[in-house]
């Protein structure tokens, strides 16, 4: 009785320590319809957002997001507009983020999927573009 | 009774080994990141277009 338990716990465990081994080499699931018309809305939407990126109207904030960093950098008739595009594109990135976790079985995985972006968005960003580094705002 | 003792610890060690396995894939996660943003921000070519900037920069005196 003890020794059939026991083997069972043997097999278990294994089996346990073997799973993160096989996931670790796994990619994670980025092909849902969801993520792909999100990234096709920002795709679009980022022609419009290019320029205040490089003017340091916008920049990248820490949680993955984007800001107004700098209002001045925008007429006054177009800053409404700015504004605008600023809402919608973290909507899209929240959702995004949101969406990346759960395709992959992990809603809980949301914030660090965030600042897995947050990271690599800056890194990716063009010279010349801000960023929030800490507390403060970087130009890169 | 003789084989709680013997199982119970071997499930405490096992329910650990299921907390391990729901690790964040830091690694898949970045490669997922940069997919995406390439796609965003269309940056075509494969190799880091700020790296080539940063070197010809002067650095500062």
């Amino acid at each position: 009785m003890m020794k059939k338990l026991f083997s069972i716990l043997l097999i278990l465990l294994a089996t346990a320590l073997a799973a993160p081994f096989a996931s670790a080499a796994a990619d994670l699931e980025v092909n849902t319809p969801a993520i792909s018309s999100l990234k096709n809305s920002m795709q679009t939407r980022h022609g419009q957002l290019a320029a205040h990126y490089a003017s340091g109207a916008i920049g990248l904030t820490k949680d993955g997001l984007i800001a107004m960093h700098d209002a001045n950098a925008v007429p006054l008739a177009q800053r409404q507009s700015v504004n605008s595009l600023i809402a919608a594109e973290n909507g899209d990135r929240n959702a995004l983020y949101k969406e990346i976790a759960s395709a992959n079985g992990h809603p809980e995985w949301q914030d660090e999927v965030r600042s897995t972006f947050a990271q690599r968005w800056v890194q990716k960003a063009q010279n010349g573009w801000w960023y929030q580094d800490g507390g403060a705002w970087v130009k890169k | 009774m003789k084989t709680w003792i013997a199982v119970f610890p071997a499930i405490l060690i096992l329910s650990a080994c299921v907390t391990i396995n729901i690790y964040f894939p830091a690694a898949a996660a970045e490669k997922a990141a940069d997919k995406i943003i390439d796609e965003v921000w269309q940056l075509k070519d494969k190799a880091t277009p700020d790296a080539k900037l940063i070197e010809e920069k002067p650095a500062t005196k």
